[in-house]
């Protein structure tokens, strides 16, 4: 019997056979994905150049603390002066909708994952294939899908970057002590109530460490997402590329990496949870100074990277 | 007065077999003796939880490994040809309300499992438990998480307080579970805290506490609940030594504040004497012995029993009156008895000394032949009471065996032993303390 298929041809029928028969719900999900990202990027670019330097600034010292404040200080205004902080502003909105995205389904995806051996099983080979495939790949189909724009870019960063937080919260929740768990069903918990009130807060610190990691792998997309038309700081480096202007393409770089470390730091801190906004929120039953349970089996932070490398 | 069970490790007792009882294969039948002192238990003999022929059996092959388990292979055989881990064979007992029950036996031996299929934080694989004569194994799930907000809590041998949570917070995790308003359930919480000596804490963290401390959150967590019963999993075994004692104090006057049935897990003896009306002895998954501290001490089951109190100071177990004999010619004092008639009774009997009694049993007073005969020497005429021995004062049946060891080995004669109305109990000898002490050490 003459055996034979084609895989990539089998690639491009699905894609065609998607363009064709469901572009309503391709326009629908552009539409929400839009929303959210012309939302944020049109609050963070509207802020004057001098105001959002206060505002990381400020954001610096109170989490991290004054030496960290004082580089967020000069490396943003090293940024502005350079002439990039439109283009800054424009990736960390990138940044914030790909991560905002990535949390609502990842998070809930994590979840699902620690409390049933079969969700892991099956999500595992899918986030491996999201995290391993070359970006590329699927920039192609989501521009065919959805066309050029940040709409696109936010999708492949998202299908890049989400697995970390996925994997954290599962890996999270599934490190609560096992005591932990038995004192919340001794004393009567519901499974929706041992979730909240026992393996939520508990798993925090992972989980906001799989956000931190989300963030930074979302960064690693800027100059891959503009080349869909994405925008922001990716567009300088493209460009420098393409002109070969080493001068543009490193300053664009640069402001990567400083948008990075600022991030990096000012994420981190809540993850550690000393008494940041994100484990404010997350912590607020508790009233006060949230702690770092890693004597409780939470992963430590090379632990996590690891995991979410 | 004694009642005696007889579990039977027996396919006879299963419903679908009935029929073949008596038991053909009668050389597995483990016999355990549940001897409850009817004295102690008379006020407080409504059973609360009854475990029956319960099982639990841990992997895959679970079935096959039940019926090896009913046919009483041994859990190392079971192992070999099914995979399958036998955590509790065939367990039958009472826990009566008020008591406090203590589970002992060595890591492995199932105490902790067994332990947690009376909140079914374990699922058994066969048997029933009922708790309020309600067969809890066949409780849907809301029943369950009913039962677990209303009847019963935990405490955890690493305390398991919930690190996101202040001190109060802790205190009302039960409550707030349970659904009950902030404002009763801060009350409570902080009612409870103060029980346990930790109000001025309630604003701290867990972590700011030292183990003790952290245990006696645990502790008010699981009262602030009001529960009926509270089920303790080697509560005090990571507390160190002094801490522990002081803890086992404070459970102990919490108990008789207000009476709770209290499961205890433990692997140390000396604890389980201290707390415990009653101990279930555990061995391989098996119940060995069910008894009082001083039965299991007295007529331990087998060897393993034995070996838990190889350690175990006697002397601190056993009571005056547990060990006292009325071996001695008691005599009862009459009005106007004459010493002589004394002398010919105890002459008769072949005793040096004697206990005088009163017709109500109370204590009046040792003689010895020697004064009497002194008596006679004198032509005194008087009644024996004048020839007492002056330095022979009774012991209260409830001194603990430590505090008489000196009175017993100085004195020549016995000791008499009485009970908290005056009346004579028996008196210890000499050779019967170095018994006692020898049989256990």
């Amino acid at each position: 019997m003459d055996f034979s298929f084609s895989v990539g041809h089998g690639a491009d029928v699905t894609v065609n056979y998607i363009l064709d028969n469901f572009t309503p719900a391709l326009d629908a999900i552009a539409t929400a994905i839009g929303f959210v990202t012309d939302n944020i990027q049109g609050t963070l670019t509207g802020i004057p150049p001098t105001a959002g330097i206060a505002i990381l600034t400020m954001l610096s010292l109170w989490r991290v603390g004054w030496k960290f404040a004082g580089f967020t200080l000069l490396a943003l205004a090293l940024v502005d002066h350079m002439g990039l902080w439109q283009g800054t502003m424009e990736t960390l909105s990138l940044v914030l909708s790909a991560t905002i995205i990535a949390m609502v389904f990842g998070i809930p995806a994590g979840i699902a994952m620690a409390r049933s051996d079969k969700v892991a099983s099956l999500f595992r080979p899918v986030l491996d294939l999201m995290q391993t495939m070359p970006a590329f790949v699927y920039l192609i189909p989501a521009a065919m899908f959805f066309g050029l724009g940040a709409v696109p870019g936010t999708i492949a960063t998202v299908i890049f970057s989400m697995p970390p937080v996925v994997r954290l919260t599962n890996l999270g929740i599934r490190q609560v002590h096992p005591e932990f768990v038995e004192a919340g069903l001794a004393f009567g918990c519901t499974p929706s109530q041992l979730l909240f009130k026992v393996q939520l807060p508990n798993a925090m610190p992972s989980i906001m460490a799989g956000v931190n990691q989300t963030i930074m792998l979302s960064l690693s997309m800027v100059v891959i997402a503009s080349m869909i038309g994405a925008g922001g700081l990716g567009n300088s480096v493209l460009t420098g590329i393409q002109r070969l202007d080493v001068g543009a393409g490193f300053e664009g770089g640069l402001a990567v990496v400083i948008l990075a470390v600022v991030l990096d730091r000012i994420t981190q801190s809540c993850g550690k949870g000393s008494s940041g906004f994100l484990s404010f929120l997350a912590f607020r039953n508790g009233k006060g100074r949230p702690q770092s349970t890693s004597s409780d089996g939470a992963p430590t932070d090379d632990e996590q990277r690891s995991v979410a490398a | 007065m004694c009642i005696v069970f007889v579990a039977r490790c027996s396919s006879a007792h299963l419903p679908e077999q009935r029929r073949d009882y008596p038991p053909k294969q009668a050389d597995c039948n483990l016999r355990v003796p549940l001897t409850i002192k009817s004295i102690e238990y008379n006020r407080q003999s409504v059973v609360k939880i009854s475990l029956k022929n319960i099982y639990k059996v841990f992997g895959d092959d679970s079935e096959q490994a039940l019926r090896m388990a009913r046919a009483c292979k041994s859990k190392a055989e079971i192992y070999a040809s099914t995979g399958c881990t036998i955590g509790v064979d065939n367990a039958s007992f009472d826990i009566m309300a008020g008591e406090t029950f203590v589970i002992m036996g060595l890591s492995g031996s199932g105490k902790s499992t067994l332990l947690r299929l009376l909140n079914r934080l374990i699922e058994s694989t066969a048997g029933a438990v009922e708790i309020d004569g309600r067969d809890i194994t066949k409780m849907s799930k809301r029943e369950l998480i009913e039962l677990r907000r209303r009847d019963m809590s935990m405490v955890f041998q690493s305390f398991a307080l919930l690190p996101n949570r202040d001190v109060l917070g802790n205190a009302a995790f039960g409550l707030e579970i349970a659904g009950v308003g902030e404002a009763q359930r801060t009350a409570k919480a902080l009612a409870a805290l103060d029980a346990v000596g930790l109000k001025p804490y309630a604003k701290s963290r867990p972590d700011e506490l030292s183990g003790g401390m952290k245990q006696r959150v645990g502790l008010a967590r699981a009262l602030a609940g009001e529960p009926t019963i509270l089920l303790m999993d080697e509560a005090f075994s990571a507390l160190d030594p002094l801490i522990r004692t002081e803890m086992q104090d404070e459970l102990m006057r919490l108990q008789a504040e207000k009476s709770r049935t209290i499961i205890f897990v433990s692997h140390d003896l000396d604890e389980a004497m201290r707390i415990g009306d009653r101990i279930c002895i555990m061995q391989h998954g098996k119940v060995v012995q069910v008894g009082t501290p001083d039965e299991i001490v007295s007529k331990p089951a087998n060897d393993y029993v034995r070996s838990f109190f190889r350690n175990v100071d006697v002397s601190q177990v056993f009571k005056a009156g547990d060990i006292a004999r009325k071996t001695q010619l008691t005599i009862i004092d009459r009005q106007g008895a004459s010493v002589a008639a004394t002398l010919e009774q105890m002459e008769q009997s072949g005793r040096d000394v004697a206990i005088v009694v009163g017709r109500d049993k109370k204590f009046h007073g040792m003689i010895s032949q020697d004064a009497l005969i002194e008596k006679v020497k004198t032509k005194a005429v008087e009644p024996s009471r004048n020839a007492f021995l002056q330095d022979v004062a009774p012991i209260p049946a409830g001194e603990p065996l430590s505090n008489v060891l000196s009175r017993v080995a100085e004195s020549r004669w016995p000791v008499p032993v009485v009970d908290e109305h005056g009346r004579y109990v028996g008196s210890i000898s000499k050779s019967a303390l170095l018994e006692t002490l020898d049989r256990t050490g």
